[in-house]
């Protein structure tokens, strides 16, 4: 039983569908609202945003996050900027365009209709943003400033220095703590989900643990909200927070939600390159520096271990721009990333390992002045220097790929409602609107899109028919999911082996950045899928999880989130073997066109994957479903970004 | 790289806590303050020993987790900067180096170096916001903000919440976390309407949760890894005197 398996877009145009779906969404009205009870886990750009607006709403809403504070979740990192389709620039943006440009980015494997609502609501999230207060960079006129990103040929991303995601968390921080103070909101910091509850088939409820104080609670709700964003820390090394995690996406999985798209894994192209084992997570350069830096290698491999100013403009390789004249240095992601790849496989990487091509901003410096570079990305320069040591201003970034996003996620339908009814999923922690490669400056837009503006419209066309069926805590579906939980920390604390936790979950990521990285194969992902398991049984046997539950422990914390990556890692080698083409971030080596790049097979693969967990308690080959994407509006093209 | 390291001990908020002494050997200089106690915790916990708990979460200065006192400064000595962006090379091989957790009466410490700063949260519910509905915002442009206040107001909201401020004040006094609120709504033509209601109750959050008062030492501004300037106090200050002559003329 896999409950609602139909993505319920609605009929009619295009352009029609979201406005067509709001009229003929069920309500409810102000004065039941304050009888629902609505749960959100996460409280970043999606989960904080949709805390908020739920709580003005009227509803009594309960968030959880794991930070101290709801102001830490990870979209706070998010740099470079957030796009919207107002146009403001005058060359020719529109609500079709930002459609069309995040359907193609995507390599076509996303739905229309969820694509176009995420365009069409892009211009309301500025508004209301602004509204808020967040500090936009303006021109001297007074107006809001934009950027452009790459995949675009405009200009519509809106930024505050490099630190949009934290003005734009700030924001809805801010709009969250409104809310607590009317005590709308309740907020439980310090606390992690760590199972599902269903009752009647509908969640209803979730097991939380304290981490403060290591107390296990059952909380009923009329409905659950994830906002847990994603599983990028399955690598280890990524740039996500140490916390992120796939905790609470995996466990709804075991509880009967779908897995959608987990092989979709977004390596960014630009990232301080890995340094050395004692390395703890991997650091973002904003890809808005490709606005300005021009991305080279040495023409010969030769001359990758010279200094570059010894390196003469006639043996340089700005390969972007040789290979992708329209889009240059503004490439998408996924072939930017590949095209590092390539040229470092070809020995003409440069830096310690041979990993890293150049950003180079010379040119840049030379025709806009250095203090024009210092007031555009500074803080970048500054956080590299900290890093490496290096002057940027004088010496060109080292810069390598490294996890960033994960397009993978929850299933979820038009409502953003997954299989399991009253099983809400937001933000990054859904598959829906990115398809197989996200665009740059695109998670913010979705983040407070789903929470701000889709949410607060599809959550009550479920709960109009939910009144008075919240269940008890007392309920024994909840006393079995408290049990659950208790029995796997205990088993957690009880294997007592030596072997750290942070060594199987390095191994684990070398693995998976091998296999299941930039570019896979069916040899490779088969070892993966041999490894893993011999992994996982390494874990469960020899790893030291010092401490007891009913405490501040870390370590606890931590290895119930690596048991987790463990399982899931499988989930996501099976889903990069079955889908036997190349798609945007995903890339099998099989499937490639002469110049080297993604070749897709639509007539076979124009699909979402939705995995169904099975196996009682066991691991057990999970089933595969398929939602084939219908494509009215746009044609199937290749790629090119020539 | 080899350290010799003293570090706060703390079982839980009851107990007392000690400087606890620990060698720190074949640290790369490239790994981070925060990776090196990484390793050092390995190193315990494969020793049967109970790892060192301390709180991080982003590692690049963003989302303000991280809260130690090393050497006696907040965030360690290479400012700006916050404790995840310090960095082994920066230290003398062979040098000692004291880490504490930031020391705030309204700060208290959960368990070694991890303390509870929920009363930061709760000075920004007193007030620090912008009432606006979703659904319910004007056009964007709609609101021209000249760029000069834009900016002014940005440097104002990069504060990262990590509460060094309070660490480094000789009183704990956290003005520059609440100075920085105030004035990066205040700056915005949108932050009007609530204004001398905002700073008013903001303040008297502040003094509530026994948060101390400036005596314009700077030392907030010298350690704060966002570079917030503590002119904003200045401007917390005025902000706070308009409001209160408001007040009291009835307004």
């Amino acid at each position: 039983m896999i409950g609602n398996f139909d993505a319920r877009t609605p009929s009619g145009p295009l352009d029609k569908k979201w406005t067509s779906h709001k009229d003929h969404s069920r309500l409810v009205s102000p004065n039941n609202r304050r009888k629902f009870e609505i749960i959100i886990v996460g409280s970043g750009l999606a989960g904080g945003s949709a805390a908020a607006t739920l709580g003005e709403l009227g509803y009594r809403v309960k968030c959880f996050c794991y930070q101290d504070s709801p102001r830490r979740a990870h979209s706070i990192a998010a740099q470079g900027g957030i796009n919207a389709a107002k146009n403001y620039q005058n060359d020719g943006d529109s609500v079709y365009r930002l459609f069309y440009d995040t359907i193609k980015g995507g390599d076509f494997r996303s739905r229309e209709a969820n694509v176009y609502r995420l365009a069409e609501v892009s211009s309301n999230i500025i508004d209301q943003c602004v509204a808020q207060g967040v500090p936009f960079a303006r021109e001297y006129g007074g107006l809001l400033a934009n950027r452009s990103f790459g995949g675009a040929q405009v200009s519509r991303t809106f930024y505050a220095r490099g630190q949009t995601g934290q003005q734009l968390l700030l924001g809805c921080y801010q709009a969250l703590c409104r809310q607590i103070a009317a005590g709308s909101v309740q907020m439980f910091p310090q606390t992690e989900m760590l199972d599902v509850v269903l009752v009647d088939g509908h969640a209803k409820g979730i097991v939380t643990r304290n981490l403060r104080t290591g107390k296990i609670d059952n909380v009923a709700a009329d409905a659950v909200v994830l906002a847990t964003g994603g599983y990028g820390n399955v690598f280890y090394l990524s740039t996500n927070a140490r916390g992120c995690n796939v905790t609470a996406t995996y466990r709804a999985y075991k509880k009967g939600a779908l897995f959608a798209n987990p092989c979709f894994t977004q390596i960014h192209p630009t990232c301080i390159p890995h340094s050395g084992d004692y390395q703890s997570k991997l650091t973002l350069m904003s890809e808005s520096l490709r606005n300005d830096g021009r991305v080279w290698v040495p023409e010969r491999k030769e001359d990758s271990n010279k200094p570059p100013n010894e390196i003469p403009e006639s043996a340089r390789d700005y390969y972007l721009e040789r290979k992708y004249p329209s889009y240059g240095n503004l490439a998408p992601r996924d072939i930017s990333s590949r095209a590092a790849k390539e040229v470092c496989d070809e020995s003409r990487g440069v830096g310690p390992g041979g990993r890293g091509v150049y950003l180079d901003f010379a040119d840049a410096i030379k025709r806009l002045g250095e203090e024009t570079i210092r007031e555009r990305y500074g803080n970048l320069f500054e956080v590299y220097e900290k890093i490496t040591g290096e002057n940027a201003y004088q010496v060109p970034m080292r810069i390598y790929p490294a996890v960033h996003y994960t397009m993978g996620g929850l299933w979820v339908d038009y409502n953003l409602m997954s299989n399991v009814p009253g099983l809400f999923v937001i933000g990054e922690a859904n598959f829906s609107d990115h398809g197989a490669n996200r665009l740059g400056a695109s998670a913010l837009m979705q983040g407070l899109a789903d929470g701000y503006f889709v949410l607060p419209y599809t959550l009550p066309n479920y709960l109009a028919a939910q009144m008075g069926k919240r269940p008890s805590s007392d309920h024994p579906e909840f006393k079995k999911a408290d049990s659950d939980v208790r029995a796997k920390i205990d088993n957690l604390l009880k294997i007592n082996g030596n072997v750290s936790l942070d060594s199987i979950h390095r191994e684990l990521g070398t693995l998976l950045w091998d296999k299941c990285g930039m570019a896979r194969n069916k040899q490779g992902l088969d070892e993966a899928l041999r490894k893993i398991p011999e992994l996982r049984e390494k874990f469960w046997r020899e790893v030291r999880v010092p401490g007891d539950g009913e405490d501040f422990n870390q370590s606890l914390e931590r290895a119930g989130r690596v048991a987790d990556f463990l399982e899931f890692a499988e989930l996501m080698c099976l889903d990069a073997l079955a889908r036997d083409e190349s798609c945007g971030a995903h890339f099998r080596e099989e499937h490639q066109t002469p110049e080297g790049e993604a070749l897709r097979d639509d007539e076979n693969f124009a699909d979402v994957f939705a995995w169904e967990f099975r196996g009682n308690g066991q691991i057990a080959p999970p089933k595969l479903h398929r939602e084939p994407l219908h494509f009215e509006t746009v044609h199937l093209t290749q790629r090119s970004y020539k | 790289m080899n350290f010799k390291l003293r570090i706060w001990r703390q079982r839980d908020a009851k107990s007392l806590g000690r400087l606890v002494d620990y060698d720190a050997s074949d640290i790369p200089a490239q790994a981070s303050l925060l990776e090196m106690l990484d390793i050092v915790n390995e190193r315990l916990l494969l020793r049967g020993e109970e790892p060192i708990a301390f709180d991080s979460d982003c590692r690049e200065g963003i989302c303000g987790t991280c809260s130690l006192t090393v050497n006696g400064e907040a965030h360690g000595p290479d400012h700006p900067g916050a404790a995840c962006e310090l960095y082994m090379r920066k230290f003398r091989d062979g040098a000692t180096i004291v880490v504490e957790p930031f020391r705030v009466k309204s700060f208290p410490v959960i368990k070694d170096l991890v303390i509870d700063r929920s009363a930061l949260d709760r000075i920004v519910q007193a007030g620090g916001f912008i009432s606006a509905r979703a659904g319910s915002a004007p056009e964007a442009n709609s609101i021209p903000v000249p760029k000069h206040d834009a900016d002014l107001s940005m440097e104002a909201a990069a504060c990262i919440g990590c509460g060094a401020c309070a660490a480094a004040c000789p009183n704990a006094s956290a003005m520059l976390f609440t100075a920085a609120k105030v004035s990066h709504l205040a700056l915005l033509p949108q932050g009007e309407p609530e204004r001398t209601r905002r700073v008013v109750s903001m303040v008297r959050a502040m003094d509530a949760e026994g948060f101390g008062n400036c005596t314009n030492t700077y030392e907030c501004e010298a350690v704060c890894p966002a570079e917030i300037s503590a002119s904003f106090i200045a401007k917390l200050n005025r902000e706070y005197s308009k409001a209160s002559l408001r007040r009291s003329a009835g307004e």
